[in-house]
Protein backbone atom coordinates (compact mmCIF):
# COMPACT_ATOMS: atom_id res chain seq x y z
CA UNK A 1 0.00 0.00 0.00
CA UNK A 2 1.42 3.28 -0.46
CA UNK A 3 1.87 6.48 2.01
CA UNK A 4 -0.42 8.05 3.28
CA UNK A 5 -0.98 11.56 5.36
CA UNK A 6 -2.48 9.32 7.57
CA UNK A 7 0.45 6.99 8.40
CA UNK A 8 2.51 10.13 9.41
CA UNK A 9 0.07 12.62 10.97
CA UNK A 10 -3.05 13.47 13.03
CA UNK A 11 -5.46 16.27 11.55
CA UNK A 12 -8.48 18.12 12.76
CA UNK A 13 -10.22 20.45 11.33
CA UNK A 14 -12.02 23.51 12.07
CA UNK A 15 -14.45 26.22 10.75
CA UNK A 16 -14.78 30.49 10.75
CA UNK A 17 -17.48 31.46 8.30
CA UNK A 18 -16.85 30.16 4.74
CA UNK A 19 -12.83 29.57 5.75
CA UNK A 20 -11.40 26.02 7.31
CA UNK A 21 -8.37 25.44 8.34
CA UNK A 22 -6.80 21.71 8.42
CA UNK A 23 -4.29 20.86 10.71
CA UNK A 24 -1.81 18.13 9.84
CA UNK A 25 0.35 17.19 12.75
CA UNK A 26 3.59 14.96 12.03
CA UNK A 27 4.06 11.71 14.50
CA UNK A 28 8.11 12.49 13.74
CA UNK A 29 10.77 14.53 12.38
CA UNK A 30 10.93 12.50 9.34
CA UNK A 31 7.20 12.42 8.54
CA UNK A 32 7.78 16.44 9.15
CA UNK A 33 9.76 16.89 6.75
CA UNK A 34 8.24 14.38 4.29
CA UNK A 35 5.37 16.25 4.51
CA UNK A 36 7.03 19.63 4.10
CA UNK A 37 8.35 18.26 0.45
CA UNK A 38 5.46 16.85 -0.32
CA UNK A 39 2.04 18.22 1.31
CA UNK A 40 2.06 21.37 -0.53
CA UNK A 41 -1.51 23.54 -1.36
CA UNK A 42 -1.58 22.61 -4.69
CA UNK A 43 -1.69 18.98 -3.55
CA UNK A 44 -4.03 19.73 -0.69
CA UNK A 45 -6.18 21.50 -3.32
CA UNK A 46 -6.49 18.54 -5.74
CA UNK A 47 -7.92 16.69 -3.31
CA UNK A 48 -10.50 19.04 -2.47
CA UNK A 49 -11.45 20.01 -5.63
CA UNK A 50 -14.93 20.51 -6.15
CA UNK A 51 -15.36 20.47 -2.01
CA UNK A 52 -13.26 24.56 -1.89
CA UNK A 53 -12.06 26.90 -4.01
CA UNK A 54 -9.28 28.70 -2.11
CA UNK A 55 -6.85 29.79 -1.84
CA UNK A 56 -5.19 27.65 0.20
CA UNK A 57 -2.05 28.58 2.94
CA UNK A 58 0.07 27.11 4.58
CA UNK A 59 1.60 27.75 7.74
CA UNK A 60 4.51 26.26 9.09
CA UNK A 61 5.02 25.30 13.33
CA UNK A 62 8.12 23.66 13.88
CA UNK A 63 8.25 22.92 17.63
CA UNK A 64 5.07 21.15 17.40
CA UNK A 65 5.89 19.43 14.02
CA UNK A 66 2.61 21.05 12.53
CA UNK A 67 1.40 22.43 9.80
CA UNK A 68 -1.76 24.50 9.68
CA UNK A 69 -3.35 24.47 5.73
CA UNK A 70 -6.07 27.54 5.73
CA UNK A 71 -8.81 27.06 3.10
CA UNK A 72 -10.49 29.64 1.72
CA UNK A 73 -14.07 29.54 0.41
CA UNK A 74 -14.51 25.73 1.33
CA UNK A 75 -17.90 25.56 3.17
CA UNK A 76 -20.56 26.17 0.59
CA UNK A 77 -20.95 30.00 1.66
CA UNK A 78 -20.26 29.36 5.28
CA UNK A 79 -22.03 27.29 8.55
CA UNK A 80 -25.09 29.31 8.35
CA UNK A 81 -26.40 29.00 4.60
CA UNK A 82 -24.52 25.73 3.39
CA UNK A 83 -26.82 23.45 1.95
CA UNK A 84 -24.17 20.27 2.78
CA UNK A 85 -25.07 17.70 5.38
CA UNK A 86 -21.26 18.52 7.05
CA UNK A 87 -21.83 22.31 7.44
CA UNK A 88 -18.76 22.99 9.46
CA UNK A 89 -16.61 20.53 7.12
CA UNK A 90 -15.41 18.31 10.32
CA UNK A 91 -15.24 15.32 8.68
CA UNK A 92 -12.87 16.91 5.82
CA UNK A 93 -9.71 16.05 8.04
CA UNK A 94 -10.22 12.50 7.43
CA UNK A 95 -10.29 13.53 3.50
CA UNK A 96 -6.39 15.22 4.34
CA UNK A 97 -5.64 12.24 5.60
CA UNK A 98 -6.11 10.06 2.76
CA UNK A 99 -3.87 12.06 0.62
CA UNK A 100 -1.63 9.99 -0.86
CA UNK A 101 2.21 10.66 -0.44
CA UNK A 102 5.88 9.38 -2.69
CA UNK A 103 7.35 6.41 0.02
CA UNK A 104 9.52 7.98 2.27
CA UNK A 105 13.07 7.79 1.37
CA UNK B 1 -14.56 37.48 45.69
CA UNK B 2 -15.22 33.93 47.48
CA UNK B 3 -12.55 32.91 49.87
CA UNK B 4 -11.17 30.41 47.44
CA UNK B 5 -9.89 33.40 45.13
CA UNK B 6 -7.07 35.53 47.07
CA UNK B 7 -6.17 38.51 44.58
CA UNK B 8 -2.28 38.24 43.99
CA UNK B 9 -1.81 35.17 45.90
CA UNK B 10 1.13 33.14 44.47
CA UNK B 11 -1.36 29.71 44.31
CA UNK B 12 -2.51 28.71 40.85
CA UNK B 13 -6.01 30.02 39.99
CA UNK B 14 -7.96 26.78 38.93
CA UNK B 15 -10.40 26.93 36.10
CA UNK B 16 -12.70 24.37 34.84
CA UNK B 17 -14.42 23.53 31.43
CA UNK B 18 -17.96 22.70 32.00
CA UNK B 19 -19.32 22.51 28.57
CA UNK B 20 -17.83 22.81 24.93
CA UNK B 21 -21.18 23.42 23.18
CA UNK B 22 -24.39 24.43 23.98
CA UNK B 23 -25.55 20.53 24.15
CA UNK B 24 -22.65 19.13 25.73
CA UNK B 25 -22.42 16.29 28.50
CA UNK B 26 -23.86 17.02 32.09
CA UNK B 27 -21.59 14.94 34.53
CA UNK B 28 -18.04 16.25 33.69
CA UNK B 29 -19.10 19.64 34.52
CA UNK B 30 -20.75 18.38 38.62
CA UNK B 31 -17.21 15.94 38.27
CA UNK B 32 -14.90 18.76 38.61
CA UNK B 33 -16.53 20.55 41.06
CA UNK B 34 -16.90 17.53 43.37
CA UNK B 35 -13.45 16.07 42.68
CA UNK B 36 -11.39 18.72 41.02
CA UNK B 37 -10.55 21.14 43.24
CA UNK B 38 -11.27 23.94 40.90
CA UNK B 39 -11.60 27.85 41.56
CA UNK B 40 -14.17 28.58 38.96
CA UNK B 41 -16.47 26.92 36.18
CA UNK B 42 -16.94 28.31 32.91
CA UNK B 43 -19.20 26.69 30.10
CA UNK B 44 -18.90 27.47 26.61
CA UNK B 45 -22.31 27.35 25.64
CA UNK B 46 -22.73 30.01 22.20
CA UNK B 47 -22.13 28.65 18.95
CA UNK B 48 -22.05 31.40 15.59
CA UNK B 49 -25.36 31.49 14.96
CA UNK B 50 -27.02 30.63 18.16
CA UNK B 51 -27.27 34.19 19.74
CA UNK B 52 -29.59 35.17 16.38
CA UNK B 53 -31.77 32.22 16.54
CA UNK B 54 -32.36 33.24 20.25
CA UNK B 55 -32.87 37.02 19.57
CA UNK B 56 -35.78 35.60 17.35
CA UNK B 57 -37.04 33.44 20.03
CA UNK B 58 -37.03 36.68 22.32
CA UNK B 59 -38.91 38.74 19.68
CA UNK B 60 -41.54 36.40 20.34
CA UNK B 61 -41.61 36.17 23.97
CA UNK B 62 -39.86 38.82 26.00
CA UNK B 63 -38.64 36.45 28.70
CA UNK B 64 -36.99 33.92 26.32
CA UNK B 65 -33.57 34.50 24.55
CA UNK B 66 -31.08 32.61 26.52
CA UNK B 67 -29.87 28.96 26.27
CA UNK B 68 -33.21 26.66 26.27
CA UNK B 69 -30.89 24.14 28.25
CA UNK B 70 -29.93 26.45 31.21
CA UNK B 71 -32.23 25.41 33.97
CA UNK B 72 -31.33 21.94 33.35
CA UNK B 73 -27.09 22.97 33.80
CA UNK B 74 -27.20 25.44 36.22
CA UNK B 75 -29.36 23.32 38.37
CA UNK B 76 -26.99 20.20 38.15
CA UNK B 77 -24.22 22.40 39.75
CA UNK B 78 -25.38 25.45 41.61
CA UNK B 79 -25.68 23.53 45.00
CA UNK B 80 -22.46 21.63 44.57
CA UNK B 81 -20.69 24.93 43.49
CA UNK B 82 -21.87 27.51 46.29
CA UNK B 83 -21.27 24.76 48.55
CA UNK B 84 -17.44 24.66 47.87
CA UNK B 85 -17.05 28.72 46.73
CA UNK B 86 -16.65 27.58 43.06
CA UNK B 87 -18.11 30.61 40.91
CA UNK B 88 -19.85 29.69 37.33
CA UNK B 89 -19.33 31.79 34.67
CA UNK B 90 -21.63 31.33 30.78
CA UNK B 91 -22.18 33.02 27.84
CA UNK B 92 -25.59 30.75 27.97
CA UNK B 93 -27.28 34.71 28.63
CA UNK B 94 -27.31 34.32 24.40
CA UNK B 95 -29.51 37.11 23.12
CA UNK B 96 -31.10 38.13 27.09
CA UNK B 97 -28.30 37.70 29.67
CA UNK B 98 -30.72 39.48 32.10
CA UNK B 99 -33.63 37.12 31.73
CA UNK B 100 -31.02 34.14 31.93
CA UNK B 101 -29.69 35.94 35.39
CA UNK B 102 -33.09 35.51 36.66
CA UNK B 103 -33.88 32.35 35.82
CA UNK B 104 -30.73 31.34 37.71
CA UNK B 105 -31.94 33.69 40.91
CA UNK B 106 -35.42 31.63 40.66
CA UNK B 107 -33.51 27.93 40.60
CA UNK B 108 -30.91 29.57 43.39
CA UNK B 109 -34.04 30.51 45.49
CA UNK B 110 -35.67 26.61 44.22
CA UNK B 111 -32.77 25.00 45.79
CA UNK B 112 -32.45 26.93 49.25
CA UNK B 113 -29.51 28.72 48.14
CA UNK B 114 -30.48 32.05 49.57
CA UNK B 115 -28.09 34.80 49.02
CA UNK B 116 -26.81 33.28 45.88
CA UNK B 117 -25.72 36.72 43.91
CA UNK B 118 -25.87 36.41 40.25
CA UNK B 119 -24.16 39.39 37.46
CA UNK B 120 -25.81 39.87 33.91
CA UNK B 121 -23.05 41.15 31.76
CA UNK B 122 -24.73 43.36 29.21
CA UNK B 123 -23.37 45.72 26.39
CA UNK B 124 -22.81 42.88 23.34
CA UNK B 125 -25.95 43.89 21.60
CA UNK B 126 -24.60 46.94 18.98
CA UNK B 127 -27.88 45.47 17.24
CA UNK B 128 -29.05 49.96 17.09
CA UNK B 129 -25.39 50.84 16.23
CA UNK B 130 -24.94 48.66 13.14
CA UNK B 131 -28.35 49.64 11.76
CA UNK B 132 -27.18 53.08 11.85
CA UNK B 133 -24.43 52.07 9.66
CA UNK B 134 -25.74 50.63 6.65
CA UNK B 135 -22.72 51.20 4.98
CA UNK B 136 -20.74 48.88 6.41
CA UNK B 137 -19.62 46.29 4.68
CA UNK B 138 -19.48 42.32 5.65
CA UNK B 139 -15.75 41.11 6.31
CA UNK B 140 -16.83 37.79 4.12
CA UNK B 141 -19.19 39.29 1.22
CA UNK B 142 -18.38 42.64 1.07
CA UNK B 143 -21.94 43.38 0.62
CA UNK B 144 -23.23 45.98 2.55
CA UNK B 145 -25.26 46.14 5.84
CA UNK B 146 -27.80 48.48 3.84
CA UNK B 147 -28.51 45.28 1.66
CA UNK B 148 -30.32 42.98 4.15
CA UNK B 149 -30.76 45.93 6.73
CA UNK B 150 -34.67 44.84 6.57
CA UNK B 151 -34.07 40.90 7.26
CA UNK B 152 -31.27 41.66 10.01
CA UNK B 153 -32.36 39.76 13.57
CA UNK B 154 -29.29 40.62 15.63
CA UNK B 155 -25.79 41.94 16.03
CA UNK B 156 -23.38 41.23 19.10
CA UNK B 157 -19.93 42.50 19.79
CA UNK B 158 -17.46 39.50 21.27
CA UNK B 159 -16.73 41.35 24.20
CA UNK B 160 -13.31 40.43 26.00
CA UNK B 161 -11.86 39.25 29.32
CA UNK B 162 -11.80 42.85 30.75
CA UNK B 163 -15.79 42.99 30.59
CA UNK B 164 -15.71 39.80 32.54
CA UNK B 165 -13.56 40.65 34.91
CA UNK B 166 -15.72 43.68 35.65
CA UNK B 167 -18.30 41.35 35.67
CA UNK B 168 -16.61 39.15 38.50
CA UNK B 169 -15.81 42.27 40.21
CA UNK B 170 -18.96 42.74 41.69
CA UNK B 171 -18.60 39.72 43.59
CA UNK B 172 -21.38 37.83 41.89
CA UNK B 173 -21.13 33.83 42.21
CA UNK B 174 -22.24 33.37 38.64
CA UNK B 175 -21.82 35.90 35.65
CA UNK B 176 -24.32 35.01 33.12
CA UNK B 177 -23.04 36.92 29.42
CA UNK B 178 -24.15 36.96 25.90
CA UNK B 179 -21.59 37.14 22.97
CA UNK B 180 -18.29 37.22 24.51
CA UNK B 181 -14.91 35.69 22.53
CA UNK B 182 -14.47 32.11 24.24
CA UNK B 183 -11.32 32.00 25.34
CA UNK B 184 -12.48 34.94 27.76
CA UNK B 185 -14.88 32.96 29.52
CA UNK B 186 -11.30 31.50 30.81
CA UNK B 187 -8.92 34.64 30.77
CA UNK B 188 -11.44 36.68 32.00
CA UNK B 189 -11.41 35.30 36.00
CA UNK B 190 -7.63 35.04 35.35
CA UNK B 191 -7.17 38.80 34.79
CA UNK B 192 -9.32 39.38 37.77
CA UNK B 193 -7.44 37.27 40.17
CA UNK B 194 -3.99 38.00 39.00
CA UNK B 195 -4.89 41.82 38.48
CA UNK B 196 -3.47 41.93 34.48
CA UNK B 197 -3.57 45.12 32.92
CA UNK B 198 -4.59 44.90 29.26
CA UNK B 199 -1.52 45.43 27.99
CA UNK B 200 0.46 42.52 30.18
CA UNK B 201 2.22 40.20 28.15
CA UNK B 202 0.94 36.94 30.52
CA UNK B 203 -2.50 37.84 28.53
CA UNK B 204 -0.93 35.59 26.18
CA UNK B 205 -0.39 32.64 27.96
CA UNK B 206 -3.95 33.11 29.29
CA UNK B 207 -5.04 33.60 26.08
CA UNK B 208 -3.82 30.22 24.72
CA UNK B 209 -5.16 28.48 28.14
CA UNK B 210 -8.44 30.03 27.13
CA UNK B 211 -8.50 28.60 23.62
CA UNK B 212 -7.49 24.76 24.68
CA UNK B 213 -10.32 25.12 27.37
CA UNK B 214 -12.86 26.33 25.41
CA UNK B 215 -14.27 23.36 23.65
CA UNK B 216 -14.04 20.75 26.38
CA UNK B 217 -13.84 17.54 26.21
CA UNK B 218 -11.62 18.43 22.72
CA UNK B 219 -8.39 18.63 24.59
CA UNK B 220 -9.00 15.33 26.83
CA UNK B 221 -9.65 12.66 24.33
CA UNK B 222 -12.88 14.10 23.08
CA UNK B 223 -12.70 14.54 18.84
CA UNK B 224 -9.57 12.58 18.73
CA UNK B 225 -9.90 8.43 19.09
CA UNK B 226 -9.10 6.67 15.96
CA UNK B 227 -9.21 3.03 17.31
CA UNK B 228 -5.81 0.99 16.74
CA UNK B 229 -4.03 4.79 15.88
CA UNK B 230 -4.99 6.84 18.22
CA UNK B 231 -6.69 5.28 21.07
CA UNK B 232 -8.27 7.13 23.93
CA UNK B 233 -9.55 5.17 27.51
CA UNK B 234 -13.09 4.85 28.63
CA UNK B 235 -14.63 7.95 26.51
CA UNK B 236 -17.88 6.97 27.89
CA UNK B 237 -16.55 8.82 30.99
CA UNK B 238 -14.95 11.90 29.30
CA UNK B 239 -12.99 13.92 31.89
CA UNK B 240 -13.53 17.42 30.96
CA UNK B 241 -10.40 19.99 31.47
CA UNK B 242 -8.99 22.19 33.88
CA UNK B 243 -6.21 24.78 34.03
CA UNK B 244 -4.21 25.76 36.60
CA UNK B 245 -2.60 29.58 35.74
CA UNK B 246 -0.36 31.06 38.51
CA UNK B 247 0.40 34.53 38.95
CA UNK B 248 3.63 34.36 36.46
CA UNK B 249 1.35 32.93 33.66
CA UNK B 250 2.99 29.60 34.03
CA UNK B 251 -0.37 27.51 32.58
CA UNK B 252 -0.83 23.80 33.09
CA UNK B 253 -3.79 21.54 31.65
CA UNK B 254 -5.63 18.74 33.66
CA UNK B 255 -8.44 16.57 34.30
CA UNK B 256 -9.78 14.46 37.71
CA UNK B 257 -8.17 11.30 38.17
CA UNK B 258 -9.26 8.42 37.02
CA UNK B 259 -12.13 10.17 34.48
CA UNK B 260 -11.97 9.04 31.08
CA UNK B 261 -10.04 10.26 28.17
CA UNK B 262 -6.59 11.66 27.73
CA UNK B 263 -4.68 14.46 27.94
CA UNK B 264 -0.70 14.65 26.43
CA UNK B 265 1.10 16.40 23.62
CA UNK B 266 -1.13 14.97 20.92
CA UNK B 267 -4.40 15.89 22.01
CA UNK B 268 -3.10 19.67 23.34
CA UNK B 269 -1.64 20.24 19.66
CA UNK B 270 -4.95 19.26 18.07
CA UNK B 271 -7.09 21.54 19.90
CA UNK B 272 -4.16 24.37 20.57
CA UNK B 273 -4.98 24.52 16.17
CA UNK B 274 -8.37 24.11 16.13
CA UNK B 275 -10.16 27.01 14.61
CA UNK B 276 -6.65 28.66 14.03
CA UNK B 277 -5.77 30.38 10.94
CA UNK B 278 -2.59 32.35 10.88
CA UNK B 279 -0.76 31.21 14.35
CA UNK B 280 1.43 33.90 14.95
CA UNK B 281 -2.24 36.27 14.49
CA UNK B 282 -5.01 34.42 16.26
CA UNK B 283 -7.40 38.01 16.47
CA UNK B 284 -8.88 37.91 20.35
CA UNK B 285 -10.61 40.71 21.86
CA UNK B 286 -8.07 40.83 24.44
CA UNK B 287 -4.50 40.38 22.20
CA UNK B 288 -3.65 38.99 18.68
CA UNK B 289 -1.77 35.83 19.95
CA UNK B 290 1.09 34.59 18.45
CA UNK B 291 1.33 30.20 18.89
CA UNK B 292 4.54 30.00 16.43
CA UNK B 293 7.09 29.42 19.66
CA UNK B 294 4.38 27.38 21.60
CA UNK B 295 5.46 24.00 22.50
CA UNK B 296 3.73 21.37 25.81
CA UNK B 297 5.58 19.86 28.15
CA UNK B 298 4.44 17.06 30.31
CA UNK B 299 4.51 17.37 33.95
CA UNK B 300 3.21 14.06 34.40
CA UNK B 301 0.42 12.06 33.14
CA UNK B 302 -2.30 13.68 32.03
CA UNK B 303 -0.97 17.02 32.75
CA UNK B 304 0.51 19.00 30.09
CA UNK B 305 2.13 22.85 30.77
CA UNK B 306 2.03 24.89 27.44
CA UNK B 307 4.92 27.45 27.19
CA UNK B 308 5.76 29.90 24.71
CA UNK B 309 2.54 31.61 23.69
CA UNK B 310 3.45 35.37 22.61
CA UNK B 311 0.75 38.45 21.63
CA UNK B 312 0.66 41.83 19.82
CA UNK B 313 -1.15 44.51 21.36
CA UNK B 314 -5.21 43.86 21.46
CA UNK B 315 -7.33 45.37 18.56
CA UNK B 316 -9.12 48.66 18.27
CA UNK B 317 -12.13 47.16 17.11
CA UNK B 318 -14.30 43.87 18.11
CA UNK B 319 -15.92 41.56 15.78
CA UNK B 320 -19.60 41.60 15.20
CA UNK B 321 -21.22 39.20 14.40
CA UNK B 322 -24.73 40.21 12.11
CA UNK B 323 -27.41 37.60 12.27
CA UNK B 324 -29.98 37.85 9.23
CA UNK B 325 -32.74 35.56 7.56
CA UNK B 326 -32.02 34.73 4.22
CA UNK B 327 -34.71 32.21 2.56
CA UNK B 328 -34.93 28.36 3.87
CA UNK B 329 -33.66 24.96 3.12
CA UNK B 330 -35.69 22.28 2.02
CA UNK B 331 -34.88 18.61 2.45
CA UNK B 332 -35.45 14.88 1.21
CA UNK B 333 -33.63 11.82 2.17
CA UNK B 334 -34.54 8.20 0.83
CA UNK B 335 -32.49 5.22 1.07
CA UNK B 336 -31.56 2.38 -1.46
CA UNK B 337 -29.89 -1.18 -0.71
CA UNK B 338 -28.51 -4.39 -1.80
CA UNK B 339 -27.75 -5.10 -5.73
CA UNK B 340 -27.96 -2.09 -8.25
CA UNK B 341 -28.45 0.21 -5.12
CA UNK B 342 -26.35 3.36 -6.57
CA UNK B 343 -28.15 3.41 -9.53
CA UNK B 344 -31.84 3.03 -8.41
CA UNK B 345 -30.75 5.75 -5.74
CA UNK B 346 -29.05 7.73 -8.80
CA UNK B 347 -32.42 7.35 -10.88
CA UNK B 348 -34.42 8.35 -7.75
CA UNK B 349 -32.13 12.01 -7.76
CA UNK B 350 -32.94 12.26 -11.26
CA UNK B 351 -36.67 11.82 -10.77
CA UNK B 352 -37.04 14.08 -8.47
CA UNK B 353 -35.15 17.06 -9.79
CA UNK B 354 -37.34 16.46 -13.11
CA UNK B 355 -40.29 16.20 -11.16
CA UNK B 356 -39.22 19.99 -9.47
CA UNK B 357 -38.86 21.23 -13.36
CA UNK B 358 -42.30 19.76 -13.83
CA UNK B 359 -44.17 21.40 -11.21
CA UNK B 360 -42.08 25.00 -12.00
CA UNK B 361 -40.15 25.57 -8.91
CA UNK B 362 -36.73 26.87 -9.00
CA UNK B 363 -34.19 26.72 -6.38
CA UNK B 364 -31.07 29.22 -5.79
CA UNK B 365 -29.10 26.09 -5.28
CA UNK B 366 -30.36 22.45 -5.95
CA UNK B 367 -28.05 19.56 -4.61
CA UNK B 368 -28.39 15.96 -5.01
CA UNK B 369 -26.16 13.49 -3.74
CA UNK B 370 -25.69 9.94 -2.24
CA UNK B 371 -24.68 9.78 1.27
CA UNK B 372 -22.34 6.87 1.27
CA UNK B 373 -20.51 7.52 -1.70
CA UNK B 374 -19.78 12.02 -2.25
CA UNK B 375 -22.47 13.35 0.80
CA UNK B 376 -19.16 14.29 3.06
CA UNK B 377 -15.83 14.37 0.47
CA UNK B 378 -17.86 15.34 -2.57
CA UNK B 379 -17.03 13.44 -5.84
CA UNK B 380 -13.33 14.15 -6.38
CA UNK B 381 -10.59 12.44 -5.39
CA UNK B 382 -10.43 9.35 -4.04
CA UNK B 383 -13.98 8.67 -5.21
CA UNK B 384 -12.60 6.58 -8.18
CA UNK B 385 -10.89 4.34 -5.97
CA UNK B 386 -13.58 3.85 -3.44
CA UNK B 387 -16.18 0.72 -3.96
CA UNK B 388 -19.90 0.40 -4.56
CA UNK B 389 -21.47 0.80 -1.32
CA UNK B 390 -23.97 -2.15 -0.15
CA UNK B 391 -26.44 0.33 1.13
CA UNK B 392 -26.69 4.54 0.06
CA UNK B 393 -28.84 6.69 0.67
CA UNK B 394 -30.38 9.92 -1.64
CA UNK B 395 -30.41 13.19 -0.04
CA UNK B 396 -31.73 16.52 -2.05
CA UNK B 397 -31.52 19.79 -0.52
CA UNK B 398 -33.22 22.98 -2.15
CA UNK B 399 -32.56 26.61 -1.15
CA UNK B 400 -35.43 29.39 -1.81
CA UNK B 401 -36.35 32.46 -0.28
CA UNK B 402 -39.51 30.81 -0.79
CA UNK B 403 -40.82 28.47 1.70
CA UNK B 404 -43.15 26.69 0.01
CA UNK B 405 -40.86 25.58 -2.80
CA UNK B 406 -38.73 24.53 0.09
CA UNK B 407 -41.29 22.10 1.63
CA UNK B 408 -41.85 20.93 -1.81
CA UNK B 409 -38.41 19.11 -2.25
CA UNK B 410 -38.76 16.84 0.49
CA UNK B 411 -42.12 15.94 -0.50
CA UNK B 412 -41.36 15.56 -3.89
CA UNK B 413 -38.52 13.01 -2.33
CA UNK B 414 -41.62 11.67 -0.28
CA UNK B 415 -43.84 9.97 -3.07
CA UNK B 416 -41.07 8.31 -4.18
CA UNK B 417 -41.76 5.70 -2.19
CA UNK B 418 -44.88 4.59 -4.51
CA UNK B 419 -43.78 6.61 -7.65
CA UNK B 420 -40.44 5.61 -7.70
CA UNK B 421 -36.85 3.31 -8.06
CA UNK B 422 -37.86 -0.17 -6.44
CA UNK B 423 -36.76 -0.51 -2.65
CA UNK B 424 -36.61 2.98 -1.63
CA UNK B 425 -37.29 3.07 1.97
CA UNK B 426 -36.66 5.04 5.30
CA UNK B 427 -37.46 8.59 3.88
CA UNK B 428 -37.40 11.61 6.11
CA UNK B 429 -38.06 15.09 5.07
CA UNK B 430 -36.89 18.76 6.72
CA UNK B 431 -37.68 22.69 6.44
CA UNK B 432 -35.23 24.91 7.75
CA UNK B 433 -35.22 28.87 7.91
CA UNK B 434 -31.73 30.42 7.40
CA UNK B 435 -30.10 32.23 9.78
CA UNK B 436 -26.92 33.50 7.78
CA UNK B 437 -24.22 35.47 9.96
CA UNK B 438 -21.69 37.24 8.54
CA UNK B 439 -19.22 39.55 10.33
CA UNK B 440 -18.70 44.04 10.51
CA UNK B 441 -15.83 45.80 12.81
CA UNK B 442 -16.96 48.26 15.54
CA UNK B 443 -14.68 50.58 17.29
CA UNK B 444 -13.77 49.68 20.93
CA UNK B 445 -15.29 53.06 21.73
CA UNK B 446 -18.74 52.42 20.91
CA UNK B 447 -19.29 49.17 23.71
CA UNK B 448 -21.04 50.09 26.51
CA UNK B 449 -20.50 47.69 29.44
CA UNK B 450 -23.11 47.39 31.82
CA UNK B 451 -23.50 44.53 34.92
CA UNK B 452 -26.42 43.77 36.69
CA UNK B 453 -26.52 42.50 39.71
CA UNK B 454 -29.67 40.20 41.13
CA UNK B 455 -29.79 38.47 44.57
CA UNK B 456 -31.87 35.55 45.60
Amino acid sequence: MSLRVYDLAQSRTGDKGDRINVSVIAYDEDGFRHLGEHLTCERVMQAFAGLAHGPCQRYELPKLRAYNFVIDRALDGGVTRSMRMDIHGKSLSSLMLTIELPELA
Amino acid sequence: MSARMPEGAARPLRIGSGAGYAGDRWEPALELVEQGGIDVLSFECLAERTIAREALSRRNRQSDGYNPLLAERIRSVLPAARARGVRIISNMGAANPEAAAEAVIEIARAQGLKGTRVAALLGDDVLNWVLTHPELAFLETGETVGSVESRIVSANAYLGADAIAKALATGADVVITGRVADPALFLGPAIATHGWAPDDPRIAQGTVMGHLLECAGQVTGGYFADPGKKDVPAPWALGFPYADIWPDGRVCIGKVAGSGGRIDRMTCTEQLLYEMHDPAAYITPDCVLDVTQADFVEIAPDVMEVIGARMGPRPDTLKVSVGYLEGFIGEGQMSYAGINAVARARLAGEIVQKRLELRGYHYDDLRIELIGIESLHGAGEPAASRPEPYEVRLRVAGRTPDKTAATVVGHEVETLLTNGPAGGAAEAKAVREILRVQSVLIPRAEIRIQVKVFEA
